[in-house]
């Protein structure tokens, strides 16, 4: 009985007057804790090379396959793309490649390296040398802007002068300097972004995932962040994987490209060879929807595609857009047409079509044309060199 | 109402505000660590980074036991604690391990549901930045779910104060105690309701500086 009284008094002195031991004892073992420290600040800037391997992975939930044997090569140093829709499976892939997940069958392997069967001690030392990005941020609330870029820095046990002297160093890599105290709220979403970048680049990684990084922003800032994406990629020699289900994002941004549908691979190739031929549809489906680069959509809405300068305007009006006007003039006079841009408006009711082009052909035949075309209604309007 | 009344008052008012005082102490060094376990433990898809189901199942069972007993049996239950504890079961001294107790679960509970309002991308960040679990604890959620913490250690105060006043059926000590004893025992209906009024005032300012602060820290977010 007095053995137990004793016991009773001494845990019930300990709970109360030490919480350190409580935490110490019950909480600890529970959290396991991992006191590691992180040697990357100690890592020279050399080139480094991080091809990633995906074999065979699969990942299902319940019943439903998220990811069914996706099996890629991902190329070091530069901007790959995986697009799809919302539940092809492209979140889970990007939490399989890293790491933060486990597949249930198939292999990640970083540069010759398997990295999904590692014990959760060395993948927690692995994620340090990774970056990522997310669709809505994911600040830290109760930090402000320089804080949060402090975060993976203090988790890596960095020394405190050199956390504040990259702090401010990456705060101008991305355009913030006066930003650092700021709280997160009072930021922009391109802001928000910005330092999310800074805080993914702060331990140096060797891999920035862009999970839907630019889909929350508006398409001016979108092209913000992704020049800032592919500045980083060059001057950090980044391997850069970027989710997304916006093409224009791939075509700006990618050098090459996965089309995921259903959780599986189902076209990839070089940026330039998937808009140049797309082999399935859904691929084809992408490209449809695909709006055209803002840079050559003037404010008219005509799309230059050719950036040889044209002489003449031609605007057709009402029912004038639906006759075949061009055509019965090359029949009728020897000319020949160079389109080099054409837009439709509408305006109001009734609609207008621009079209820029060069007539060539004799300077009479090419003089009969302008008549002939000017009398079926269509205004022309000739370019000043 | 002489002034040894006005002095019993006085008095009754110091013992309430160091048994809350005490009582919030040792709750929350209780239920701080309960509450974190019971968050972490959980289940993935409710938030849990460490998920253990039955330590989980376990500790929400215990929590649930207490918070379910009625507060006047568990002080009587405790009486051998307290004795053991404090040498005494009744008084102010004595009154706080079962106030304690009692709190500690509701403290638990609190802590373990702002912890899991805080948002799953903001841990999965901290996570793929090589976060350890127990830095992902400390330096994430307590830090991102103070605010809400907060508002519940206020609402844990105001509790305890009422649970203080009810001690006082039993011989507690405190303002709870001296309505009892010298307003409805001895017939001053005054006396109680002096008691209830600094009672209403002390909840009302615990109310008032735990939104300021709450508001305070928001408005820097």
């Amino acid at each position: 009985m007095v053995f137990y009284v004793a016991i009773l008094q001494v845990s019930v002195f300990l709970c109360k007057i030490s919480p350190y031991f409580f935490i110490k004892f019950l909480l600890f073992p529970a959290l396991r804790p991992l006191s590691m420290s992180c040697s990357s600040h100690l890592k020279v800037d050399i080139i480094i090379f991080m091809q990633i391997e995906l074999k065979n992975l699969v990942r299902t939930y319940d019943t439903v396959h998220a990811v069914e044997g996706v099996s890629l090569s991902i190329p070091s140093n530069e901007i790959f793309g995986i697009i799809g829709l919302s539940g092809a499976g492209k979140s889970t892939l990007v939490r399989l490649v890293s790491l933060l997940e486990k597949p249930d069958s198939g292999e990640v392997w970083y540069e010759g390296e398997r990295v999904d069967n590692l014990p959760e001690k060395d993948i927690i030392m692995r994620r340090r040398h990774l970056g990522m990005i997310f669709q809505n941020f994911n600040l830290f609330s109760s930090r402000t802007a320089g804080e949060n870029i402090a975060y993976p820095m203090e988790i890596c046990r960095y020394p405190k002068d050199q956390i504040a002297s990259r702090v401010t160093e990456l705060l101008e890599v991305v355009g913030l300097s006066d930003k650092a105290d700021a709280p997160i709220s009072t930021l922009s979403g391109g802001q928000k972004q910005r330092i999310a970048i800074a805080r993914a680049l702060a331990c140096k990684p060797d891999i920035l995932f862009c999970d839907e990084a630019t889909s929350a922003l508006d398409p001016k800032t979108t092209q913000q962040i992704l020049a800032l994406i592919k500045d980083i990629q060059r001057k950090m020699n980044l391997t850069v994987v970027m989710i997304t289900h916006q093409m224009e994002v791939v075509r700006d941004a990618c050098d090459h490209v996965a089309v995921l549908s259903d959780g599986k691979v189902v076209e990839q190739g070089t940026v330039k060879e998937l808009f140049e031929n797309p082999k399935t549809n859904v691929t084809k489906e992408f490209l449809s929807h695909l709006t055209p680069n803002t840079k050559d959509v003037r404010e008219d809405g005509v799309v230059i595609w050719s950036d040889v300068p044209a002489r003449y305007v031609l605007r057709f009006l009402n029912d004038r857009v639906e006759t075949p006007v061009i055509s019965d003039i090359i029949r009728e006079f020897d000319v020949v047409f160079n389109i080099s841009g054409a837009g439709i408006q509408k305006v109001g009711d009734s609609k207008m079509g621009t079209m820029v082009c060069d007539i060539t052909g004799s300077p009479k035949a090419v003089e009969a044309a302008l008549k002939a075309i000017r009398e079926r209604g269509v205004k022309v309007e000739e370019v000043q060199a | 109402m002489t002034p040894a009344i006005w002095n019993l008052i006085w008095q009754s008012t110091l013992q309430t505000l160091s048994m809350v005082l005490f009582s919030t102490i040792f709750s929350v060094v209780l239920g701080l660590p309960l509450g974190i376990l019971l968050c972490i433990t959980s289940p993935e898809s409710q938030g849990g980074i460490r998920p253990k189901p039955v330590l989980n199942v376990v500790l929400s069972k215990i929590v649930n036991v207490l918070r379910s007993f009625p507060f006047i049996i568990l002080i009587i239950v405790l009486f051998p604690l307290s004795r053991l504890v404090v040498g005494t079961a009744i008084g102010t001294k004595a009154t706080i391990v079962p106030l304690s107790i009692a709190a500690a679960p509701f403290v638990a509970r609190l802590v373990e549901t702002s912890l899991k309002e805080v948002d799953r991308g903001v841990i999965q960040a901290a996570r793929i930045m090589g976060s350890t679990n127990s830095q992902i604890v400390f330096k994430v959620l307590l830090p991102e779910a103070l605010p809400s913490l907060i508002s519940g250690l206020t609402l844990t105060i105001i509790n305890l104060i009422g649970y203080s006043a009810m001690a006082g059926a039993v011989g507690g000590g405190g303002l709870g105690d001296l309505a009892i004893r010298y307003g409805y025992q001895r017939f001053r209906p005054m006396v109680m309701f002096i008691a209830v009024v600094v009672i209403l005032v002390l909840v009302e300012l615990i109310q008032f500086i735990g939104n300021r602060i709450s508001a305070n820290m928001m408005k820097k977010r």
